[in-house]
């Protein structure tokens, strides 16, 4: 064997790649920070002329929040953390009777006459104070659109095997190819349609 | 056994430096990705409050940021503790936004003027009737699509 003399060099030739290996690396597996919250469409400014629809008292559910964060649904008064229980039975209810055009096939409410007829003709209203702290406020609003998406999640998953949100996220990831988005758009409207979420909000009252 | 023992007798070699610059130069690439460029900076406390059923903001370009809050520290003597708006670097009164608004939708190419998206980052201690003011300015000027920027947690905790 041959003795070199000294300790021979160590070779450099492959630190780039090492170096571009990282580089890569953290590239791929980075995130930029992107920001999270709850949607929400603002109702149109309506023309004055026109006459509101008219909607039926037990098609509505009144969700009002005072000064001090408290809440009265349906004329009661209720905490927080019973809302989207409540939120739930009330658009789940189906209370119109089999026959009629409003029956509701999917629901599993108790179908009380009192009740909403229809998830898709159920309303939530939503009325603040002027002084309500804003906190308060995102928590109601987590909760509304916490008892819709359970219910969404419900009928997702006996249609279509999946949860509703996850659907849902994949379809606005822009990273989904075109085909599975085409695919996943009717899946999602079709949920959309069975529980649509009507969420108005009156303007504030300001006393 | 002797093989190993020579090997003990040259000098230590010198690191070599040739691959400095790759390194160098991987850590910049790294931080140029990462950083995103701060366009304004915060003159409002802005704690947003939790949520749990969030959604996430994608297509930053479609984006409107509107900020709220109380005034910091420094700006607490010009403009008072009451939570003010921020638009851009100023502060600014509810019947601003409707003019902001219209005027960065303008700089918007085109084709995305009438998907852009509100973001509201408000502070969890501001009061509703600031925002309401603001939903209505944003109705005036049909800027309907609006999220409330929220952190991922547990909506109950704003409640403490």
């Amino acid at each position: 064997m041959a003795r070199r003399a000294g300790a021979p060099e160590v070779s450099a030739g492959s630190m780039a790649d090492i170096a571009f290996l990282l580089l890569i690396f953290f590239l791929v597996t980075t995130t930029i920070e992107t920001d999270a919250g709850l949607d929400r469409m603002l109702p149109p400014m309506e023309p004055p002329t026109e006459a509101p629809p008219i909607i039926k008292q037990k098609n509505i559910f009144t969700v009002n929040i005072n000064r001090n964060g408290q809440l009265l649904v349906e004329e009661e008064i209720l905490s927080i953390d019973k809302l989207r229980e409540k939120a739930i039975a009330f658009l789940d209810n189906g209370g119109a009777p089999s026959g009629s055009p409003d029956y509701c096939s999917y629901c599993k409410g108790k179908r009380l006459a009192e009740s909403s007829d229809n998830p898709t003709k159920a309303i939530i209203s939503l009325k603040n104070d002027r002084e309500t702290k804003y906190s308060t406020y995102i928590t109601v609003q987590n909760e509304l659109v916490g008892a819709y998406n359970e219910l969404r999640n419900r009928e997702a998953k006996r249609l279509f095997g999946k949860d509703y949100v996850d659907m849902e996220a994949e379809y606005l990831n822009p990273e989904t190819e075109d085909s599975v988005k085409e695919e996943l758009k009717e899946k999602v409207q079709r949920i959309q349609g069975l529980f649509p979420q009507k969420l108005s909000e009156a303007e504030t009252s300001s006393e | 056994m002797s093989k190993f023992a020579k090997k003990k007798d040259g000098e230590v070699p010198a690191v070599s430096t040739a691959s400095l610059p790759d390194i160098v130069f991987m850590l910049l690439f790294f931080f140029m990705t990462v950083t995103v460029m701060k366009d304004s900076s915060l003159k409002v406390e802005n704690v947003l409050p939790n949520a749990s059923e969030v959604k996430k903001l994608e297509k930053k370009d479609r984006v409107i940021y509107i900020y709220v809050g109380k005034p910091t520290r420094e700006y607490e003597k010009t403009f008072g503790t009451e939570p003010k708006i921020q638009l851009n670097d100023k502060f600014a009164s509810p019947s601003e936004v409707g003019d902001y608004i219209l005027m960065e939708r303008a700089k918007k190419p085109q084709e995305i003027q009438n998907v852009l998206t509100t973001a509201l980052k408000v502070d969890k201690n501001a009061n509703m009737g600031l925002i309401s003011d603001i939903k209505q300015e944003l109705r005036k000027v049909n800027a309907l699509k609006v999220n409330y920027t929220t952190y991922e947690g547990d909506a109950f905790n704003n409640l403490q």
